[in-house]
């Protein structure tokens, strides 16, 4: 069956009408092919932008949800591409195991975390969720289904983690999962009055498991970047309050919110943002700087207000997120969050944070070793402006911008950014026929 | 109420809603038998529920409308079984459908002759077991009142609907609990393509939760409170006034 449907990213912006079917690999590419179009598969829609929809035909893989294998010696899980994190907490966190990488959000299937090569407050430790896959089976374009991994198709492996399924359709995702001791999180908050002492905080504390910051994107002077470090580690069952001791795998079940409608445009001003970054400031100042915190709250504050991109009003946001190299980190920081400041734009939620050393081996991943930023800009004409500035900084920087937050970049930043290896990953796309059969939104606006 | 040890058999195991009521059943501790066409070999179904829940998960080849089949498969049951899942459904293809003799049978014997041919057997040698046992037959909305969008669909549904309210009867003095559950919109393969409204629609995860705790709560009707408004309005509605409706 078929329908038209309104797609948007979870920034809300762009809106297209495109045609859906499910992801069968049976008809997929036969579907494809009476269309003359490409298709792209599309899970539960948490990229910012347009990296999942293509009007002429998006592939829904959310009823590709099963679990196929789990080994618990070695914590390899074997599952279809439509299966969530969320799903995956659920059924092995009781059982001891968790993600090796989480983005902010446990609302991304398999298929997405590898086609954005997501990242997490680990990075500086463990790599991006790429660093984890163990091997993956590809629909790809000649209708064939291959597995891929360091050993066999590796350039197609390598591709296909952050390529954002331009290579082919994600099937099936083996990753490792890792053995924790509890569900809950030891979270130590540093307080860093500006930026450069943000940076020292967490150069200093390269050792934690997790550490990311959040940032007052709108202080400016002597308290440009101030920041709350967050370090976290995973709880012992000792660690914890007695009363959950006997089940350090159990946590309170979170009443979940939603946002039942879109605020109001000017809810959102530089007075109302001000106030807010200096109170959740002085806030998370305040002792005790040292708590215990389930992972739900820990890792994912806001699944817990089901839509919350309704806060930023029915024009839709963007989130910018860039990488700086470690070398240029402060510098072009500082002038970035200078720029931001003066524009009085910003939002609620902006977040620094460490990377670890990327994957030049795999074209389009995101993460260089250095410092990477993100926040989100209601959507308007002067934000636009803000990020096409912000943009020349991070290129001059060396740097380069998020694709699966990315909704408004030009070609010509994301080639500067990502350097040869766009040339790389379209020969790879047109050697393979890849470039005929899957296509996207983004991949048209990007030239990939 | 059976004790969480005692399997559940879920009929046309493949669909959304049963493989989310199967996912309930087994979370509190209840094996699952799955019964479906070409259920045994390569079933990644099973694979899946015995990885989400710990339970353990046998498989059933049952095609319901092959009925003289029907007996070879319960007698290749272990045992007969305290709690049955009927959700075998069809929708089929209302304008193809409509006048064609074929595909309007396939209409009839999934949703209807099927179903009941089959838990008439169940029924009674359910029945016999000491203690409690269910049968939950997923039925439809779309079988209140016939609409032009769906009827022949409706109509099977409507007669299963009319059968297990017989079979309740039937079986009202004995330890038999016999639920109706009337669906509406689901988010499902089968309502997969259709501009559902938003209010109305749930999906299989909640819907399978508040069905089995009608279950456990020894109720024979599950009826969404908004859908049993919004059908009752429809039902009432005068022949003459609905038929220039277009719902």
């Amino acid at each position: 069956m078929t329908q038209e449907t309104l797609l948007e990213g979870w920034g809300r912006w762009p809106k297209r009408r495109c045609r859906v079917e499910r992801l069968d690999p049976a008809t997929a590419h036969e579907h494809a092919q009476a269309l003359k179009a490409g298709a792209i598969a599309r899970g539960m829609g948490r990229s910012y932008g347009d990296a999942s929809m293509h009007p002429p035909l998006t592939l829904d893989a959310l009823d590709r949800n099963r679990f196929i294998e789990f080994d618990d010696e070695t914590g390899l899980l074997v599952a279809e591409a439509g299966v969530t994190l969320a799903e995956i907490i659920q059924t092995f966190l009781p059982k001891g195991w968790f993600p090796m990488v989480t983005p902010g959000t446990k609302f991304v299937t398999l298929g997405g975390a590898v086609a954005g090569d997501v990242h997490g407050k680990n990075h500086h430790r463990v790599g991006s969720f790429g660093d984890h896959v163990a091997w993956f089976d590809l629909l790809c374009a000649d209708g064939k289904v291959r597995r891929c991994s360091t050993q066999s198709n590796q350039d197609l492996f390598l591709a296909t983690i952050g390529g954002a399924g331009l290579t082919g359709h994600l099937l099936v995702v083996a990753c490792h999962l890792k053995k924790v001791p509890s569900a809950w999180i030891r979270q130590r908050t540093l307080p860093a009055e500006n930026l450069d002492a943000a940076i020292r905080s967490f150069e200093a504390n390269h050792d934690a498991t997790y550490s990311v910051a959040w940032i007052d994107c709108l202080a400016r002077g002597d308290q440009l970047g101030r920041s709350l470090v967050l370090l976290g580690e995973h709880a012992e069952p000792e660690e914890l309050d007695v009363k959950h001791r006997p089940n350090p795998f159990s946590v309170p079940v979170r009443r979940k919110k939603t946002m039942p409608l879109d605020a109001p445009s000017w809810s959102l001003n530089r007075w109302s943002l001000r106030a807010f970054n200096a109170l959740y400031y002085r806030k998370g100042s305040a002792p005790p700087l040292e708590r215990v915190i389930d992972y739900d709250r820990y890792f994912y504050p806001l699944d817990a207000i089901l839509r919350w991109n309704r806060l930023y009003g029915a024009r839709g946001f963007s989130q910018y997120q860039t990488a700086i190299p470690l070398e240029n980190a402060r510098d072009a920081l500082a002038e970035q969050l200078e720029l931001i400041a003066q524009s009085g734009l910003g939002s609620f939620l902006a977040v620094l944070k460490r990377f670890g050393p990327g994957s030049p081996q795999r074209p389009l991943s995101f993460p260089i070793e250095g410092y990477t930023l993100a926040l989100d800009f209601p959507l308007s004409s002067a934000a636009l402006t803000l990020m096409d500035q912000l943009d020349e900084i991070t290129v001059a920087a060396g740097g380069r911008t998020y694709l699966m937050k990315d909704s408004r970049m030009s070609q010509k930043t994301f080639e500067a950014g990502y350097g040869d290896a766009v040339d790389a990953f379209r020969a790879l796309r047109s050697d393979i026929g890849a470039d005929r059969m899957f296509a996207s939104l983004m991949s048209r606006r990007l030239g990939l | 109420m059976s004790a969480a040890t005692e399997p559940v058999l879920v009929i046309g195991a493949r669909s959304d809603i049963a493989r989310a009521i199967a996912t309930e059943y087994a979370r509190v501790g209840h094996p699952l038998w799955l019964a479906a066409r070409n259920a045994t070999g390569s079933n990644r179904d099973a694979a899946d529920l015995a990885l989400r829940t710990d339970a353990e998960v046998q498989s059933f080849d049952l095609d319901v409308t092959d009925l003289a089949a029907h007996d070879a498969f319960l007698a290749a049951l272990p045992s007969t079984p305290a709690t049955v899942v009927c959700a075998v459904g069809f929708l089929g293809d209302q304008e193809a459908d409509a006048g064609d003799m074929d595909a309007t049978q396939m209409v009839v014997a999934t949703n209807f002759t099927g179903p009941a041919l089959l838990l008439e057997k169940l029924a009674a040698r359910m029945s016999e077991r000491p203690g409690k046992s269910a049968i939950i037959g997923i039925s439809s909305v779309a079988g209140d009142r016939g609409r032009a969008k769906n009827y022949v669909y409706g109509s099977a549904k409507a007669g299963f609907s009319a059968y297990l309210s017989g079979l309740r009867q039937k079986y009202a003095a004995t330890g038999l609990q016999i639920m109706t559950v009337k669906p509406g919109f689901v988010r499902t393969s089968m309502t997969d393509g259709m501009d559902l409204p938003g209010p109305l629609t749930t999906d299989p995860d909640s819907f399978a939760a508040r069905v089995v705790k009608a279950q456990r709560a020894g109720r024979v009707i599950y009826y969404d409170l908004r859908w049993r408004v919004l059908m009752s309005i429809i039902r009432l509605l005068p022949e003459k006034i609905f038929m220039k409706t277009k719902f």
